[in-house]
Order: C-alpha cells, then sequence, then structure tokens
C-alpha cells in the first residue's frame, strides 16, 4: 500500500445551493482540474463552474453533415450513374424524393455518432476506471449529497491550501482520494490491439454472414417458399379447369379485331394477281418499312438487299433481292413470300401484321430502285 | 397561503413617449395608404388587406395558443412574460375590424361567390353546400367570437389574480385553456381554409391548416421573444431574466423553424410525387414565371437563414442575435403570406409597389397601438401567480 498516490482532495455539501455556491467559488480561485458531483443535474452549474460551451454540437454536425452527403451520394449514384431507371415518370435525378432519406441518415448518423463520440472522446469509454469510484465520497454524492473534488493534478494544488480553502467555503468531511498506478488505464483502452482485433474479428463475421445468408441460405430449403407461391404459372397446369393449361387458350373461332382470313395458302399465282399495295409510299410508310426490314428481313437479306447475310452462313445465303425475277414480281407475290415463307425461309405472318407486310415491301422496292433505277427517276 | 408569501418587488414602468409615436406614426401612414390603395385598386388593396388579417390573426392566436400551452402543461420558464403574450393576443380584438374592408370586397376576390360561375362548375357545385356566403359568414363571425371570448376569459383570470392572487384562478385557466385547444385547432384550421385556401377553391390540401399554425406560432413567439429581450433590457422586468430564458426563446423558435419546413416540404413533395393535375396547378402557379423567384426566396428566408442563424447553441441566448432574428422571422412570416395569397391576385407574375410595403407598415402599427393601449391597463409582470417566482428563477 506504498505506492498510493493521490488523486484528489474531496468536500462534501449538503444542499443545491451550497454545491452551486462551492462551484462558484472554486471557479474564482482559478483551479482547472476540478469536478463537481450531484446525484443529479443541478440547473446553473454550468455557469457557476464556469464551462465553456460543449464541443459536442461541432461532432453533431460534422457527423450529420456526413450522413446527408452520405445519403446524397449513395442515391446520386444508384439512380443517375450505376442504374438509371424511370419511377413513377420522375427524373433520374428527383431531389424532392431524395430529401426525407437524407433528412433520416442525417437524424440518424448525427444522434449514433453523437452518443459514440460523447462515450469515446469525452468519457474516455471503454476506459472504465476512475480512482474517485468505489470510494465513500461517490457512495454519498450519488445518493443524497454534493461533493466537490480538486484534483491533484491541478496547477495550483497544494494539498493543505486546498483543504483549507474546502473547508472555508463550507465544505464536510474533506477526504484526500488515493488509487494504485495499476488500477487505472492510462491509455485509452480503445487503441488497443486486442480491442481493435475484435472489431476486424466482429466486421468479418458480421460481413461473411451476411454474404451467406443473402446468397447461399436463402435458396436452400425451407427458405426458398418465396419462390413456391399460391399462385398460376402460364405453363402449369391448371387446378381449376382439369386436364390444361393454366394458361386458357381462346374459345374455338375466336379471332383478333384485325385478323383478315389469307385466301391464298399455296397458291401464289393468284395472290400475285388479286392482291395490290393499299399503302401509299410516303415517308411515314417508309420508315415503318425500313425499321421491320432491318428486324426481320436484314439479318439474311443484308440490309441492302443483296443477300449478303450477317448469320456467318449458318443457314444457306438466300437469293439477292435485287434480281430481275424479284424485281418483276408483283406486290402481292411479294406478299404471299412473306405470308408463306419460301425454301428454306419460314413464314413471317406472326411477327409483321398486314400494314407492317406492305410497308416492307414499300421500303424493298424504294431499295430496288436504287440500285435499278427506271429512267424516270433519273431525270 | 403562499402567494402571499412570495415577494416580488415589482415596479411598473411606463413605455417610453417615442414607443407610442412610432405606433400611431406607422399606423397613421398604414391608413393613408390602405385609403389611397382602396381608392386607386380596391382589389389588389382587398387582396394586400387580406395578408394584413392573417398576420394579426397569426400574431394574436399564436400568442393565445401559447399562454393556453404554459398553462396546460404546467410550464414555469415563461412564466414571468406570460404578459406579453397576453397583450399581443389582445390584437384579437381589433381583427373583425381589419376584416371588414375584406369581407366587403370577397366578390372581386374569391370566384366561388359568384353564382353563375358555380352553376356551371361540377366541382365547386358540389363543394357549396359549404363555400357559400351565408355560411362562410356565419362561421367567421363564430370564429371572432370563440377567439376573442376565450381571450377575456383566460386574460381576464389572469390579471385578476395580480390583485387577489388566487391559485384558483390558475386552476381555472387551465380548464379553459383545456377547451381552448380543440377549439384553436379547429377554429385556425378552418379560418386558413376559409380567408386563403377557398381563394382557389378547386384546389385542396390537408395540411394547410397545419401549413398555416407552423407560420402562426413562429410569427407569434418572434414577436414574443423581440418585445421581452427589448422589456428586459431597459427594465421593465424585475431582475434575474437572464440567458436561460432567451435560450428557451431561441430554442423554441428553432424548432418551429424546422417545423414549418418539415410541413411545408411535406405538403410540397406528396403533391409532386402523386403529380395529379387537380393538385399541382397550385404549385406550379407558383413555380412559373417571377413568381418562382418568391418561392425560391422563400425556402431561405423561412428556413435556411433563420435555421443556421439560430443552429449554434449561444447564438440561441445571445440578445442582439434573438431581436435581428425574430424581426427576420416576422418578416418571413410576411413573405410566407404573400406567397400564399397573391399568386390569385397577379398570376401573370409578381406585383410589388407601394401597397405591398404600405399594409405590413399598417400590420406592425396596429400590433404598436394595441400593445401600448394594453399596457396602460395592466402590470408587465403575472405578480399574482403562484409560479412566478421559480420561473423568474428558471435555469438551463
Amino acid at each position: 500500500m506504498s505506492d498510493k498516490i493521490l488523486h484528489s482532495i474531496t468536500a462534501i455539501f449538503d444542499t443545491p445551493d451550497e454545491i452551486i455556491h462551492a462551484a462558484k467559488k472554486t471557479a474564482e480561485k482559478g483551479y482547472k482540474n476540478y469536478d463537481v458531483n450531484t446525484p443529479y443535474p443541478v440547473h446553473g452549474m454550468d455557469q457557476a463552474m464556469k464551462l465553456p460551451p460543449s464541443k459536442l454540437g461541432y461532432f453533431a454536425l460534422v457527423f450529420g453533415l456526413t450522413g446527408t452527403l452520405t445519403a446524397l451520394a449513395l442515391m446520386y449514384w444508384m439512380s443517375v450513374i450505376d442504374y438509371p431507371q424511370v419511377i413513377g415518370g420522375k427524373p433520374f435525378f428527383p431531389f424532392p424524393a431524395y430529401v426525407p432519406v437524407m433528412f433520416e441518415v442525417t437524424v440518424l448518423s448525427a444522434s449514433i455518432a453523437t452518443v459514440l463520440s460523447m462515450l469515446i472522446v469525452f468519457f474516455k469509454f471503454p476506459n472504465n476506471n476512475h480512482a474517485l469510484h468505489d470510494t465513500d465520497y461517490m457512495r454519498k454524492v450519488s445518493y443524497d449529497k454534493y461533493g466537490v473534488s480538486i484534483e491533484a493534478k491541478d496547477p495550483l494544488f497544494d494539498e493543505e491550501a486546498v483543504k483549507k480553502f474546502l473547508a472555508d467555503i463550507g465544505g464536510k468531511e474533506i477526504t484526500p482520494i488515493y488509487y494504485d498506478n495499476e488500477e487505472i488505464n492510462h491509455k485509452n483502452v480503445i487503441l488497443e490491439p486486442k480491442f481493435i482485433g475484435l472489431l476486424v474479428v466482429a466486421f468479418i463475421v458480421v460481413s461473411g454472414a451476411t454474404y451467406v445468408m443473402m446468397n447461399k441460405v436463402l435458396f436452400l430449403p425451407p427458405y426458398t417458399w418465396m419462390m413456391s407461391q399460391e399462385k398460376v404459372i402460364a405453363q402449369d397446369d391448371d387446378s381449376f379447369f382439369k386436364g390444361t393449361q393454366a394458361m386458357l387458350k381462346p374459345v374455338a373461332g375466336t379471332v383478333s379485331r384485325e385478323h383478315l382470313p389469307y385466301l391464298y395458302m399455296g397458291k401464289p399465282e393468284e395472290a400475285a394477281k388479286a392482291m395490290i399495295n393499299p399503302l401509299l409510299p410516303s415517308e411515314k410508310n417508309l420508315a415503318l418499312g425500313k425499321k421491320k426490314y432491318n428486324t426481320y428481313c436484314s439479318p439474311c437479306h443484308g440490309y441492302f438487299g443483296e443477300g449478303d447475310s450477317r448469320l456467318r452462313g449458318q443457314f444457306p445465303n438466300p437469293p439477292s433481292l435485287h434480281s430481275e425475277k424479284v424485281r418483276n414480281w408483283t406486290d402481292g407475290r411479294i406478299y404471299h413470300v412473306i405470308m408463306e415463307g419460301q425454301n428454306v425461309m419460314p413464314s413471317y405472318a406472326s411477327q409483321m401484321n398486314r400494314e407492317e407486310r406492305w410497308a416492307t415491301i414499300l421500303y424493298l422496292r424504294a431499295l430496288q430502285r436504287s440500285l435499278n433505277a427506271k429512267e424516270t427517276d433519273l431525270q | 397561503m403562499s402567494s402571499t408569501s412570495i415577494k416580488i418587488d415589482y415596479i411598473k414602468k411606463d413605455l417610453p413617449d417615442i414607443v407610442i409615436k412610432l405606433g400611431y406614426g406607422l399606423f397613421a401612414l398604414g391608413l393613408i395608404v390602405a385609403a389611397l390603395a382602396y381608392f386607386t385598386d380596391p382589389t389588389r388593396a382587398a387582396y394586400n388587406n387580406l395578408i394584413v388579417l392573417m398576420f394579426l390573426t397569426s400574431i394574436g392566436l399564436g400568442a393565445l395558443f401559447m399562454i393556453g400551452i404554459e398553462y396546460l402543461m404546467g410550464a414555469v420558464w415563461s412564466v414571468p412574460f406570460r404578459r406579453v403574450m397576453e397583450v399581443l393576443a389582445g390584437v384579437l380584438i381589433v381583427l373583425p375590424i381589419v376584416a371588414i374592408p375584406v369581407y366587403f370586397n370577397m366578390h372581386d376576390m374569391y370566384h366561388w361567390t359568384h353564382h353563375d360561375v358555380v352553376m356551371n362548375d361540377a366541382i365547386l357545385k358540389s363543394k357549396e353546400p359549404y363555400l357559400n356566403m351565408t355560411f362562410f359568414t356565419v362561421r367567421i363571425a363564430v370564429f371572432f367570437l370563440l377567439w376573442i371570448a376565450f381571450y377575456f376569459m383566460i386574460t381576464g383570470n389572469s390579471r385578476k389574480q395580480d390583485k387577489t392572487g388566487d391559485q384558483k384562478l390558475t386552476t381555472r385557466n387551465i380548464r379553459l385553456s383545456a377547451i381552448f385547444m380543440p377549439v384553436f385547432a379547429i377554429t385556425l384550421t378552418f379560418a386558413s381554409i376559409d380567408w386563403m385556401m377557398s381563394l382557389e377553391p378547386h384546389w385542396f390540401s390537408t395540411m394547410y391548416g397545419v401549413y398555416y399554425f407552423s407560420g402562426t406560432i413562429l410569427a407569434a413567439i418572434a414577436a414574443g421573444t423581440f418585445i421581452i429581450i427589448k422589456l428586459n433590457e431597459n427594465g421593465y422586468f424585475v431582475k434575474g431574466i437572464n440567458n436561460d430564458h432567451y435560450y428557451a426563446l431561441g430554442a423554441l423558435l428553432f424548432a418551429f423553424i424546422n417545423f414549418w419546413a418539415y410541413i411545408a416540404f411535406s405538403q410540397y413533395m406528396l403533391y409532386w410525387y402523386a403529380n395529379l393535375p387537380e393538385e399541382t396547378f397550385w404549385f406550379i402557379a407558383r413555380w412559373e414565371g417571377s413568381w418562382a423567384y418568391v418561392s425560391g426566396i422563400l425556402i431561405f428566408v423561412h428556413f435556411v437563414v433563420p435555421y443556421f442563424g439560430l443552429l449554434s447553441q449561444p447564438s440561441k441566448s445571445n440578445a442582439s442575435r434573438l431581436k435581428f432574428m425574430s424581426l427576420w422571422i416576422l418578416f418571413a412570416h410576411i413573405v410566407d403570406l404573400f406567397w400564399l395569397v397573391m399568386p390569385t391576385y397577379s398570376k401573370e407574375g409578381v406585383k410589388f409597389g407601394w401597397m405591398e410595403i404600405g399594409f405590413p407598415v399598417l400590420a406592425i402599427g396596429i400590433i404598436i397601438i394595441v400593445f401600448s393601449m394594453l399596457y396602460k391597463k395592466m402590470n408587465m409582470m403575472p405578480i399574482g401567480d403562484p409560479k412566478l417566482k421559480r420561473g423568474i428563477n428558471f435555469r438551463l
């Protein structure tokens, strides 16, 4: 017990008025390293002790603004840069929709960071040992008394003078407090390798568990319940109409609104004679024809109808559409080929509707005339 | 008999002549402007008159609300300067007079008052059971009556306590305040809907009442804060009212600045998100042409500047900062009302001239005159209130 070091001299007071008075006197005397302990917050203590305003507000400000900007940057990156998507007809950068999120994140980060910085920076958490702990003095001031403790590290500290001063301002039970050097953590525990190691391990465990959960476990039974829902899938058997598919077929004889029956199946000559193009070669029709030609015809026939397939020889190359035979065909004959197909070419009846087929033929005629212009075109 | 044992050495000082002269000067100036305005352009004058009416309602009703809240919450810190709020609530008495010119010009301002328009408009026709002249008149009359009745009852009890020191009067005022709160909520909401929202009778917002309420309380606290600090600095109260009291006022101002921004933004964002034409046209009218500048300025004047002005802890208890911010917020409330009312008058763009300056001057003149007249009749501190001593000793 010989290596006890003096921590402070304490004095007990009985009423809140006395402690305010004592705090004022202590501050006036010029002591810097002293503290006042009361069982509850005493109003007016900050001014009596001449404490400067707390710096905690700046932590809240900095962390709050960090939260605001983080939320803004996160949402900006997601919905403007990484994955732009129209949601509810709003622009990619819908600022008003961001404001509530920014507000929430600001409040969240400011409050959590304020509490943490209060604990860690001001209270030196997780250092939890203090010389005043477990003393008779602390027992009293956390019950029904008020106390002042003037610390030995104060530049003005002088044991006898402090004792006399405390007695002068009305303090009772003036006691010195001693502590063992080994009992006190002088270093901040938060910087110890063990503690940091613990944080790293916790980080790895939590993020690893999250990864496994989200990417593996959720795809194992019984977590697959989301995938087996009580709903009808198009190609499944129908549990209501037995023996049918869930996607029911239309009633026999149903035709779609714009359906016209094709009368010339297997009769190319009749088709060539009977049908004429109902569309005029207007800009709009040619634009439609160009779109459809480039979509459905050009993969084999080539963009300009020269039979230069881009399918790299996976199919036999089709003949050129600029041949004299095709040029002399009527529009109806070409229409018939689109409807029925020819040789390797399948029918394109289901891909294009009537108007689109005729428009495609108009565009094909324009392509043909670009290589074999009529004399009238050259004037 | 604890009330007699409390000794408050309050000596009443008269207001300096300059304040009374200033009040009458501003009032006379404003009155001349108002008369000229009604002579040259009665419609525009009536719109400006409406802004004055809503501004004075804000001050008077907001002050009465603060008194009621104090009684209901058993608040202690605000007791020493409750009288200031009571005097400000006296503005309620002159409201009917201010409302008369607006009432007689309603035909030019509210198109739901036109019978032929209403009959040819399905929406207005379905709103007709509520929006018609008879019911409107009855409602407004009942609102004024209720407000003035509660003003006289609550402040009357409080003033009687100066002489008797009877604690039962506090209990009675607590009961009155409890009745006043729902009355306040309903009448304030419907008054704002009737006077201002019905300027655009096709438009509707369930947040309109709360929006006006947030501005109301802010304006009342701001006016109170300015007067309290002025009076205290010149020794019209007893010693002991200090920065801790100022801090409480500043924190209240700061809280309601945030509340206003929260409500204003919520209202805007919900309409922006839903994007329905019958709701958005009200905001589009305020976001087109020169009105866009007013909308933008409003955000800065009503939120950004006072928010950062009162953000830090020391600024909330700094007397000069608080005085400046109080006046600033009163100005912001006038801008807010201008933004709410005037786009209906001049859809094509902002019209700002001598009328828009003269009418707020009239409002300030009215407040100062009411204040100085009521000041003569009462002590500036509720010296019989049992909570007064504790209120003066209030520390953070």
